[in-house]
């Protein structure tokens, strides 16, 4: 276990992920000068030897690949937010630019930084006041307390179930092992070399897949959770539609995911939105009916945005009243759709009862569309939904833990191949064990003693 | 009054495997000492298997003899077979296990104990620990004789309101029929103390003339005598050896088990106490594990003195008749008499979280306890818990720092760590798989890791100790050697690599290089080895492992020292957690009830995550800047 971490130099995104304007990766530790020195090129000298408290011009690249230009800060401790050595870049590529930086970073020595540790440091480094304190318990708590949530929010259910899966079958292997050490006149571990081989050879290539495709979004939805809500015929899967038009749609789900998992991503002008629970849209417009109140609103409960759509040529009905009392209260956009018919709804009257600004569209002749963009992105910006950094570092950290426990898995099939003692084999099986467990939020734990005790027989 | 009283400086209660390193330990290190046992003649009894040592156990004997504890040396005296299991794996595995001739070893501890000076023997049942404002003062029997201490240890093993159980048979005792003590949970209890129930089981010992060996496979003792005490001259020891015997169950035997389940205690639920999953009765065995067709037996001599043999693998609380059944099932005891039922033991022992990695009570000051007392399993469990509870009264009274071994230190400090940090449910039984840095307490260096603490405690001889820093420098000066000679790629050397099946050289390499590839070692090197000077076989293993398991053991190493971090950052064992608000509701309820000694002691507890230990970290520093 990792706990004690003054040691290792951070790395976040500290501001929020948007694909316009000016970003910033800040990086903090004793290496941070070092690291940031080797995929920095400027004009003038190596960053190890420029001032404190200087900016430089310059691109970050990763071996020949020229990621961003990008404006460079470097203050040394004592005297920086966190009182180590930081460098701050500031870029403006977008989101995607900004991680590649940031996982570049991380590949050139950085571990990317745990929730609210920037503040930790700077407490603990004697950077901020001893009234302070509380504060700095608190920002650790919450922030940790949202990683972990949105860490399992953003995983899909099918890489959950896959990891878990693979975690079952190493655990299980690495128990056998266990058992045979502890008890070996009972239980023999002759030519078990051969077998491990057969049962770890696909586990690595398992993690091998989901390393390589870490990138394009089959593992972790980047974007903002975001719901439809609307009356039957209001209008949702033509919007649904619109909004995923070809040139929108970014990922869609691959095949064989379960229908109630459905989710599709989009951008939406500079944002991502994760629309969730779109399989009811999509097959039928009734949601409200088809999957029942109590689902919608738990949908809308969990999403960090509500897109109600309303149906502009018919008065508000019950189900009207449902899902406003559903958003109240709430991060939501209204969109008064049907535009192009005869309107029978006042848009003053709908942004009172519901407490949120009211847009008019036509889903069917995609009207008013740039105008959600905007107030989308307005919400965005001022802060109203700040939290796509700690997603963008959510999926770091998971690529980074199955790359760790690819390169475990790795070792451990060299060692079968140099016929390295099965308990050596067993340190790096539950290192892989132990870094897929981070994926899904597990800890080890007891787990390696109860699988010994429940799946073989030892003892007198 | 008329009842006896007597002062001394430390009282042991029980003389079992704990008890007796305990007692040992407080009177060598000079304190006046009394040692309490229920029966004269079960001093440091084995009631069950009929061996020290084995896979993990063995390497707490090693730690046990390398700090000054007396349970290697008694078992080299009195060992009948001995073998060093795992050594086709990798070195960290390899245990040391001997039979004993239990009488044997019985009488040699009581010898010991009987001939140390400042230690008295007693035979009487300690029904009370007397209590003052939460300090301890002493104990007093079952007769109203009062025995004032400065610190007392309890290692009352199995014998707290023990119950003997057997089909619908039920007998009030301790083991093989010893009197119970059935006095001392009240007293216990009404001090504040949390008391468990644990079920433990022996099989039955059968009559060595009643048994064909003949349809059975012969295990035979290491040619090669490993002895376990670092003190032990190995040349001393080398001798003609029993014989252990393999045989195994099959579908009649559990065929009578399945059909005769219903007449298990264990099964009707006459038996309350929580067992061990890891040496489950045979019942147990043929219930949860039903694919299998058999299950090992192994026949193992109780001792030169007498026909006993133990059945090992075959423990039960099946009735009598049943026993019989079944045992007669298996080849090669088609005839088998019993001399004793094989039967389940249910005792009090305690919730070892009130405990202090010290082993001493939280609530009272003065009380420590070690062994089944504590919730563990296993005569070297037992032994290595008594020695620390013993060397923590003794360091406590003579007003010295309390002895901890962390877990990057010792087998040891795992297994403490373990009792006094997680919820154990089960009688406690060390495994390898529960040390962490395993590579490093391997059983080969346990006196390079802990000869030096046992001789600053005062329980290592000059001499041990001076032996293991001459050791320790010929071991660092042949891997200095090693890595810096070169071997030339030579024809010499190509004939070696080649008969060995090993690549041949391109360029130089260093021996070092040599020694890591996987078909070679340091001791096949000696043949082109011109320089190799004459250090003895435990030198050289040394320098091997070193050498050959470089890169896991630096990596090891490095985790050890982060948590090493974590161990130096104290916590108040008084503190109330609840006055940190940023720390989750579950947390504060966790670190309440544990009073962690350290942030690091503090990050194992099961429901501390790692943020709650960032913010206790926090708070730790805003205290430190406040005062």
């Amino acid at each position: 276990m990792e706990v004690d971490r003054q040691e290792n130099t951070i790395a976040a995104i500290s501001t929020a992920v948007s694909n316009s304007g000016i970003g910033i990766i800040r990086v903090s530790g004793n290496k941070a000068i070092l690291i940031i020195d080797r995929i920095f090129e400027g004009k003038g000298k190596s960053l190890k030897e420029v001032s404190s408290h200087t900016a430089h011009y310059g691109v970050i690249k990763d071996g020949d690949l020229i990621i961003d230009e990008v404006l460079v800060l470097v203050m040394r401790g004592p005297h920086s937010y966190t009182g180590e050595d930081t460098v701050e870049i500031d870029c403006h590529g977008g989101a995607l630019v900004m991680k590649k930086i940031l996982e570049t970073v991380i590949r050139y020595g950085a571990v990317p930084a745990e929730p609210g540790e920037f503040t930790k440091r700077a407490f603990l480094n004697g950077r901020m006041d001893l009234s302070q304190a509380e504060a700095v318990m608190d920002i650790i708590c919450s922030k940790n307390e949202y990683a972990m949530k949105s860490s399992v929010n953003q995983l899909k259910g099918s890489i959950s179930r896959k990891v878990k899966e693979l975690r079952s079958i190493i655990l299980h292997q690495v128990a056998y092992i266990e058992s045979a050490l502890d008890d070996p006149e009972h239980i023999s571990l002759d030519g078990y070399g051969e077998e491990l081989r057969s049962v770890i050879k696909p586990v690595v290539n398992e993690v091998k897949k989901m390393l390589d495709t870490a990138d394009d979004g089959r593992i972790i939805s980047e974007g903002i959770r975001t719901v439809i809500l609307g009356k039957p015929n209001a209008g949702k899967s033509s919007l649904m539609n619109v909004l995923l038009g070809e040139e929108r749609a970014i990922v869609t789900d691959v095949a064989g995911t379960t229908r109630d998992m459905l989710e599709e991503q989009i951008r939406l002008g500079d944002v991502f939105l994760k629309l969730v629970d779109t399989a009811g849209i999509r097959e039928t417009e009734d949601i409200v009916e088809q999957i029942g109140v109590s689902r919608a609103k738990r949908a809308a409960e969990e999403a960090d945005l509500i897109i109600y759509v309303v149906d502009g040529a018919c008065p508000l009905d019950q189900n009207d009243q449902d899902i406003i009392e559903m958003v109240r209260g709430r991060r939501a956009v209204v969109l008064l759709n049907k535009s192009d018919l005869k309107l029978v709804i006042e848009v003053e009257d709908l942004e009172k009862k519901t407490g949120h600004p009211v847009i008019t569209i036509s889903a069917k002749e995609e009207i008013g569309l740039k105008k959600l963009e905007k107030v989308v992105s307005e919400m965005f910006f001022h802060g109203k939904i700040g939290f796509n950094d700690e997603i963008v570092i959510t999926n770091v950290r998971h690529k980074m833990a199955f790359k760790n426990a690819f390169e475990s898995l790795c070792m451990v099939m060299k060692g079968i191949e140099d016929e390295v003692p099965e308990d050596f084999l067993t340190i790096d099986l539950m290192d892989a064990y132990e870094k897929l467990g981070l994926i899904i939020g597990e800890s080890v734990e007891e787990d390696l003693i109860n699988e010994i005790f429940g799946k073989f027989c030892m003892g007198k | 009054m008329h009842n006896l009283e007597e002062n001394y400086d430390i009282v042991v209660v029980g003389a079992g495997h704990a008890g007796c390193e305990a007692a040992l330990v407080c009177a060598r290190l000079g304190l006046n000492t009394i040692v309490f046992t229920i029966s004269i003649d079960s001093i440091a009894l084995m009631p069950c298997n009929p061996n020290i040592g084995g896979s993990s156990k063995g390497h707490l004997v090693r730690e046990l003899d390398a700090l000054g504890g007396e349970m290697g040396k008694n078992i080299d005296k009195t060992f009948i077979q001995s073998k060093m299991l795992n050594e086709s794996k990798g070195p960290a595995v390899h245990s040391l296990r001997a039979q004993a001739d239990k009488q044997e070893y019985s009488r040699e501890m009581r010898r010991t104990l009987e001939n140390t000076d400042q230690l008295t023997i007693r035979q009487a049942e300690v029904s009370e620990i007397l209590v003052e404002n939460h300090h301890i003062t002493g104990v007093k029997t079952s007769s109203g004789a009062v025995y004032h201490a400065k610190a007392v240890v309890l290692a009352t093993g199995t014998y707290l309101r023990a119950r003997c159980i057997y089909g619908d048979v039920s007998n009030y005792t301790g083991p093989n029929g010893l009197q119970a003590a059935n006095h001392l949970t009240a007293s216990l209890i009404d001090n504040g103390i949390e008391m468990f129930r644990f079920k433990t089981g022996t099989p039955a010992r059968v009559d060595k003339r009643s048994i064909d060996f003949s349809k059975m496979e012969e295990q035979l003792g290491d040619e090669n005598i490993v002895p376990f005490s670092f003190s032990t001259d190995s040349k001393s020891i080398q001798k003609d050896q029993v014989s252990c015997w393999l045989t195994y169950t099959n579908s009649e035997t559990h065929r009578i088990i399945r059909e005769n389940i219903d007449r298990s205690p264990l099964f009707s639920g006459a038996i309350e106490g929580t067992g061990p999953r890891y040496c489950p009765s045979i019942e147990d065995k043929v219930v949860k594990f039903p694919d299998k067709d058999r299950h090992q037996v192994f026949i193992e001599p109780e001792g030169l003195y007498t026909n006993e043999m133990y059945l090992s693998g075959m423990s039960s609380s099946l009735p009598e008749d049943v026993q019989y059944q079944m045992y007669r099932t298996v080849a090669g005891l088609e005839q088998v008499k019993i001399v004793r039922n094989a039967y389940a033991i249910e005792y009090d022992c305690i919730n070892s979280l009130q405990l202090k990695p010290s082993l001493e009570f939280k609530k009272i000051h003065g009380l420590f306890s070690g062994g089944q007392f504590n919730g563990s399993s296993g005569y070297e469990e037992a032994a290595v818990q008594g020695f620390m509870a013993g060397v923590n009264a003794a360091m406590q009274v003579l007003e010295r720092e309390a002895f901890v071994l962390d877990r990057s230190q010792a087998y040891i400090g795992v297994l403490i760590d373990d009792l006094v940090t997680k919820e154990n449910h089960e009688p406690y039984r060390m495994m390898t798989s529960r040390a962490e840095y395993r590579l490093l307490l391997r059983q080969d260096n346990a006196d390079l890791r802990l000869r030096e603490i046992g001789y600053k405690i005062g329980l290592v001889s000059e001499k041990d100790y001076n032996y293991v820093k001459e050791k320790e420098r010929l071991i660092e000066e042949e891997i200095k050697r090693v890595e810096n000679t070169p071997i030339g790629a030579n024809p010499k050397t190509q004939d070696f690599l080649k008969n060995h099946g090993s690549t041949l050289l391109k360029t130089g390499a260093t021996m070092a290089e040599l020694i890591r590839r996987p078909e070679l070692n340091y001791f096949m090197l000696t043949e082109i080895d011109e320089n190799r000077p004459d250090i003895s076989y435990d030198i050289a293993e040394q320098v091997n492992i070193s050498i050959k398991y470089e890169g896991y053991l630096k990596r090891q190493k490095q985790q050890v020292a982060q948590f090493k971090k974590l161990e130096s950052k104290k916590l108040d064992i008084n503190f109330d957690y609840s006055k940190v608000a940023s720390l989750r509701k579950e947390a504060v309820q966790k670190l309440n009830l544990y009073k962690p000694v350290s942030i690091g002691q503090a990050s194992r507890i099961s429901g501390v995550s790692p943020a709650d230990i960032s913010v206790l970290l926090v708070y730790l520093e805003q205290e430190k800047r406040s005062r």
